[in-house]
């Protein structure tokens, strides 16, 4: 499957989920599926959507979900052992996997090679990993992702699709974010 | 369960320091802490949670920018405690993350590398942690007194909430706030 059309079956599946996506063509291909104000676009600090979306996930009820690259996990290995030990029920982390660090010409990363990152999180506490490779196969491991810490590596071929830069400023990127979180927040609040 | 060399005078001083540092993040209403361990801060993060404030123990600095970044989107109000040795780690975090994005931080920065520095390797870092901190156009206090700690941590804070960006403020062991010259 095509990163994009994994980026739209997870999107497809989505309601009113916080979404963190990962810096380059991943965020740029997010926005080009469908723009939401609970969408926040990396711009830049490659390696920490995860991280991101851990603190997120540990200050709010809101279910997480986090796009992040293969590329982008390996420089942040730790992050996963934080996760799965801080261990939030509200967190699904999709690794979309390309074997390649696709936004700056397509160099080879080490899952590639003999790294496999779903037997990382599993080695580090993960305890529910999937391993996926088709579109089927994601939405299916997303519905029974929701509600407990998830680890899903969706496998996708190399190569970014034809979308443009966001066209959204940073200051912007943020507040609309938790403009959104706020007015959900006082929603839910017990009267 | 206190470590060893946290008794006697040493141990005294910390759980002052500590007193003041977590008294001061109370009245800045920091919620939300992570840190790498530092040992000026010790006890600190040994008391951390007993006030009330969520602590996560993180594996490198840049990992900590991160998790503060998506505690604050989801209202809380961060900190990260570290060493100076860590700085340059979370660098690139601090620019392409929180000042793009406009994201408050408090860092609360141990510094090591300063007088009577008995590990060579923390001096480099110790003497080049000023000029990075300009150099990045991070605000940043150096407190030289607990009095002086207890109010500047709570002014840090609110410069970080108003400005929408980092700011640190750096503990030396004995407080001294000279800057730094060359040993």
């Amino acid at each position: 499957m095509k990163r994009i059309d994994a980026i739209k079956a997870v999107v497809e599946e989505l309601d009113d989920e916080l979404v963190i996506c990962n810096i380059g063509f991943p965020s740029r291909e997010l926005y080009s599926v469908k723009d939401r104000d609970a969408n926040f676009y990396m711009l830049g600090s490659m390696g920490l959507a995860s991280s991101i979306g851990l603190g997120l996930a540990l200050s709010t009820k809101r279910q997480i979900v986090v796009f992040d690259g293969d590329g982008s996990l390996l420089m942040n290995l730790g992050s996963l052992v934080t996760i799965a030990n801080q261990a939030p029920s509200n967190m699904i982390l999709i690794v979309l996997d390309n074997a390649s660090y696709a936004s700056t010409g397509g160099q080879p990363s080490y899952t590639a090679g003999k790294t496999n990152l779903a037997k990382v999180a599993m080695s580090v506490g993960f305890e529910n990993v999937f391993e996926v490779e088709t579109v089927a196969e994601l939405k299916k491991s997303f519905r029974s992702a929701k509600g407990k810490l998830s680890f899903i590596l969706a496998k996708v071929e190399k190569g970014n699709a034809d979308v443009p830069v966001i066209p959204l400023s940073p200051y912007k990127i943020k507040r609309r974010f938790m403009k959104c979180i706020k007015k959900n927040q006082s929603l839910s609040l017990d009267f | 369960m206190r470590t060893l060399h946290n008794t006697g005078f040493k141990g005294a001083v910390l759980r002052l320091l500590a007193h003041v540092i977590l008294s001061s993040l109370l009245e800045a209403k920091v919620d939300f802490a992570v840190s790498v361990p530092a040992s000026l801060f010790a006890e600190v993060l040994m008391k951390i949670e007993s006030y009330g404030i969520k602590h996560v123990i993180v594996t490198r600095e840049e990992e900590g920018v991160g998790v503060a970044a998506g505690a604050y989107l989801g209202g809380r109000r961060p900190a990260i405690l570290m060493q100076n040795s860590g700085l340059g780690n979370c660098l690139n975090a601090l620019l392409s993350l929180n000042k793009t994005f406009g994201i408050p931080l408090l860092m609360l920065i141990a510094q090591r590398g300063w007088r009577r520095e008995k590990i060579v390797a923390q001096i480099p870092m110790g003497e080049a942690t000023i000029p990075i901190l300009k150099a990045a156009c991070i605000p940043f206090y150096l407190p030289g007194s607990l009095q002086e700690l207890s109010v500047e941590i709570v002014e840090a804070a609110e410069l970080a909430w108003v400005r929408e960006l980092p700011v640190a403020v750096i503990v030396r062991e004995g407080l001294r706030n000279e800057e730094n010259r060359r040993h």
